[in-house]
């Protein structure tokens, strides 16, 4: 039986094409923050933008050879999966409040 | 052979991706856009792999595509109506405006990377095939990076207890709780 090739031996895309598409990534997200207005997917388009950062920093590892951006990448997820947490926890407590879920609205920092 | 094939993956991967990214801003209802989002954080993980990150695509499905978004899938359920909002905001201007300010972050992206590093970006460095598998990640969280894993359980403590302290019903919230039963 033949030892399986290991993924870093095949020869895929150069690094600049996963740098364009976390590019294109961040900006969907960056769009998506600016124009919704329900306070749920602009948290879900800032996943998205952590997550192509999340990808150059993969890319960048890859060409350097070295672990740290993928060290780094993963401190970003668990920093996400915080943020997540406490916006959804902000969320749930506005809902609770029978304040309209409208950022264009949530004007008054004031509980 | 092989590097035709990872290609055909790789750009399957990369629209689906940036297809789904598309799909999560402009879905009107927040459950479908959770959807779509959980098909792009799978569609990254693919590309992790392809980038020799076995590790953080192993765990983009576990953490982000398994809890984090059955946490959001949650809160949506919970929050039911409410969480229908319209779709954008504002005047017209505002959205021409957002999308004049996405695409000069991507054109400004784009130029500074090409500008610093276009011409080392297609030399890559020999990786041996342990590069990215748990056992060489673990061990530099051990080793060269404690501090850093350190930190981040105490970030997520602090998130979890911020989470609790959002959570607790204040006694205001349970007398209008006690006006409207419906909710």
């Amino acid at each position: 039986m033949t030892p399986l090739t290991p993924l870093a031996a095949l020869s895929g895309p150069d690094v600049a094409w996963y740098l364009i598409v976390a590019a294109i990534l961040f900006s969907i997200g960056t769009l998506g923050v600016l124009v919704r207005r329900s306070p749920l997917i602009v948290l879900l388009s800032l996943e998205i933008m952590l997550n192509a950062a999340n990808l150059a920093l993969i890319s960048f590892a890859r060409l350097h050879g070295g672990h740290d951006g993928q060290i780094f990448a993963l401190a970003v997820m668990a920093v996400a999966a915080s943020e997540v947490v406490v916006g959804l926890g902000l969320i749930v407590a506005i809902a609770r409040k029978r304040l309209d879920l409208d950022v264009d609205r949530l004007r008054v920092l004031r509980g | 052979m092989g590097s035709l094939l990872v290609w055909v993956v790789w750009v399957g991967a990369a629209f689906a991706c940036l297809g789904s990214g598309v799909a999560v801003i402009s879905f009107t209802n927040p459950f479908y856009s959770a959807l779509a989002l959980i098909g792009n954080l799978g569609s990254l993980a693919v590309l992790y792999l392809l980038a020799s990150a076995e590790f953080l695509a192993a765990a983009q499905v576990l953490v982000y595509a398994g809890a984090v978004m059955v946490m959001f899938l949650f809160v949506i359920a919970y929050l039911g109506d409410a969480a229908g909002v319209p779709f954008g905001g504002g005047p017209s201007w505002v959205a021409v405006g957002a999308i004049v300010a996405s695409a000069a972050i991507l054109v400004e992206v784009v130029v500074a990377i090409g500008l610093k590093a276009g011409n080392s970006l297609s030399n890559e460095a020999d990786v041996e095939a342990a590069f990215g598998s748990p056992g060489e990640i673990g061990r530099l969280f051990l080793t060269d990076h404690l501090l850093a894993f350190e930190i981040t359980s105490i970030v997520l403590l602090i998130a979890a207890v911020g989470g609790v302290i959002l959570g607790t019903q204040t006694r205001s919230e349970r007398e209008l709780d006690a006006q409207e039963p419906t909710a």
